[in-house]
């Protein structure tokens, strides 16, 4: 069985839960940028939460399915047609075989993943189906998606059941304007102002165009002040250049002191920029919904927040098993 | 050397052990990462070392975030007593040193440059001291370079040359980064020279190119057929200036999946290089070229 790419979508590819293991050597992790949607697609479907599935970014592919399948569209509210007709988002919906899906404008987030029962069967690369484009790995044949690719689609274990659908206190997307990121402070924070560092959390930022997979660039804050200081060797002359060290997953760096630049799920693994701080893991998600010019704030919060946090996102995840056992 | 510790959020420990880098920073952070990864700590899920730093990420579920700070705390006050010796390699790496193709790059990107009138390499020579580009390519590939750091993007080593600091070839990243550069470019920026494992954006200078593939994500290279990348940090590099019909004909061994790089194993002891590095460096040259 498999599916058939009619069109691409604007930057479409296969990802899973991602390949940790080898970001020492620069291969990061990958996988969904909205994890908690990607496993709701996978759990409407009856796969296990972490089967490959296809992330699609603005716009939709269009597919054409030569088998009947079990489909489920969630995350960002990109409205699914089959052959023309409406569906729902958050529910599990069945395709015949030569029936087309493709999808109407983006209407709400950033980022929707499509699930099909059985998973998408791309060969496992270092552990995991994840695309990581810049590296050329993984996925389909290490990119995004084109015309005429044909995905491979796994046998579907369970029978995958229509009609299913994740009530919306479950979905996990972002709400309320300004978006709301918790960060902790730290890294190299000492290298701003008190001043500098008070107003990086009470500005309220924009999403810039320059936002990726590899990482999210935000606009409108005030530039920060540094703290005057001699370059220490092997830096650089730049008051925001660091010796090149690792970047945090969500780690926050600004270059030049104007615009922050948070590291997402493909990051670069290391570099010459300072950083003020990071984006709990239980924020990240929220930041693969966010499309440009969306206003953001960052909150300040400290490691005990963080883990309530974490806690708090996890049995979120727990009560979306649930629902759907 | 104080190490500074920070939390990266609620899942990574960033640690710093020196603001400006040296070997005995690089050094100290790949002994502890090394000693991170021998103690098998519970949750534990990346170790990252880096020029004069190092990283690990760690599940909080698994591990408090305080007591592995704790952990790592105590393995970097035990590292101060250890012997500063690692099993490594050495690999020859051959450049073709101002070759077409980063030409053309640069030249496209020069009003990014601090220099529009010259080339990377003209420019590099001057701001250290070197009368001509030959006198630059002698000083960046007659003494050896440490990987110090294998990242940014998949399998690309970052170097630090194994000579005393005030040897140490420096430039600056060029005003704006460039928006392409080849594939195999070997650049430097600030005090690191690299190559550049994929083809893409950058902003260190260019001075040169190899013919041997160091990231291959399909493992058809013959040596890369064990695992995609070839570096690792500690590895030593030393560069081997070679011409266009050299270059030219390890293309079409690598091509032809017959291309054997030089990689010898060798012991490395900070020690002694601090004892007379010139000597030691003659050493390493000598295991390399089998003498």
């Amino acid at each position: 069985m498999a599916v058939k790419v009619l069109k691409p979508g604007l930057a479409t590819t296969v990802q899973d839960l991602g390949r940790p293991g080898y970001y020492h050597i620069g291969i990061p992790l990958s996988g969904g940028m909205d994890r908690h949607a990607l496993a709701a697609a996978n759990l409407l479907v009856g796969n296990e939460a972490g089967a490959a599935v296809l992330e699609a970014v603005f716009m939709g592919p269009e597919l054409e399915f030569t088998e009947d399948a079990v489909v489920a569209v969630t995350g960002a509210e990109l409205p699914p047609k089959l052959d023309g007709a409406p569906r729902e988002t958050w529910t599990s919906f069945k395709v015949k075989r030569g029936q087309i899906l493709s999808f109407d404008f983006l209407k709400q987030g950033a980022r929707g993943y499509i699930a099909v029962a059985g998973g998408i069967d791309v060969p496992v690369v270092l552990g995991s189906r994840s695309t990581y484009a810049l590296g050329a790995l993984g996925g389909f044949k290490g990119r995004k998606l084109e015309a005429g690719d044909e995905l491979p689609i796994g046998h579907a274990a369970a029978t995958g059941k229509e009609g299913r659908s994740v009530a919306r206190d479950l979905r996990g997307q972002p709400a309320g304007m300004p978006t709301e990121l918790r960060a902790m402070p730290g890294l190299y924070w000492h290298r701003i102002t008190e001043a500098a560092g008070n107003g990086f959390f009470s500005d309220t930022w924009k999403v810039a165009p320059e936002a990726d997979r590899i990482g999210y660039r935000f606009k409108g804050g005030k530039p920060l002040e540094f703290v005057p200081r001699e370059p220490p060797f092997g830096a650089g002359s730049d008051p925001s250049n660091i010796t090149d060290a690792c970047y945090p997953y969500g780690s926050i760096q600004v270059p030049g002191g104007t615009e922050p630049i948070v590291l997402h799920r493909d990051a670069v693994s290391g570099g010459g920029y300072f950083m003020v701080g990071t984006v709990i893991a239980a924020d990240m998600d929220l930041i693969g919904q966010l499309q440009p010019n969306t206003p953001v704030k960052f909150v300040k919060v400290d490691m005990k927040e963080a883990l309530a946090a974490r806690k708090s996102r996890s049995e979120l995840l727990g009560r979306l098993h649930s629902a759907l056992a | 050397m104080q190490t500074r510790f920070s939390f990266g959020g609620d899942e990574h420990i960033f640690a710093e052990v020196g603001e400006a880098m040296s070997l005995e920073a690089f050094f100290k952070s790949l002994f502890i990462t090394n000693a991170v990864r021998d103690a098998k700590i519970r949750g534990v899920t990346e170790i990252c070392p880096a020029n004069a730093s190092y990283q690990v990420k760690f599940d909080p579920d698994q591990i408090k975030p305080d007591d592995l700070l704790t952990e790592l705390k105590r393995l970097d006050s035990a590292s101060e007593k250890s012997e500063p010796v690692i099993k490594t390699r050495i690999i020859e790496i051959p450049v073709l040193y101002n070759d077409p193709w980063t030409h053309e790059t640069l030249m496209r990107f020069r009003e990014r440059h601090q220099d529009p009138n010259g080339t990377d390499l003209e420019y590099a020579a001057r701001i250290n001291g070197l009368d001509s580009v030959d006198a630059f390519i002698k000083a960046h590939s007659s003494a050896p370079w440490f990987v110090s750091m294998v990242g940014f993007v998949a399998g690309l080593p970052f170097l630090y040359q194994m000579v005393e600091r005030k040897r140490q070839l420096q430039a600056p990243k060029y005003l704006r980064p460039r928006t392409d550069t080849p594939k195999l470019t070997v650049g430097h920026g600030g005090c690191f020279s690299c190559i550049y494992s994929v083809r893409g954006a950058g902003g260190y200078q260019m001075f040169g190119i190899t013919p041997m593939p160091i990231y291959d994500p399909n493992q058809s290279i013959s040596y890369l057929r064990d695992f995609m990348c070839l570096f690792k940090p500690g590895d030593i590099v030393k560069w081997k200036p070679i011409d266009r019909a050299a270059y030219d004909a390890a293309v079409a061994d690598v091509d032809a999946g017959r291309f054997a790089p030089i990689i010898r194993d060798v012991s490395f002891s900070l020690t002694e290089f601090n004892r007379d590095v010139d000597a030691y460096n003659a050493k390493l040259d000598g295991v390399l070229h089998g003498r």
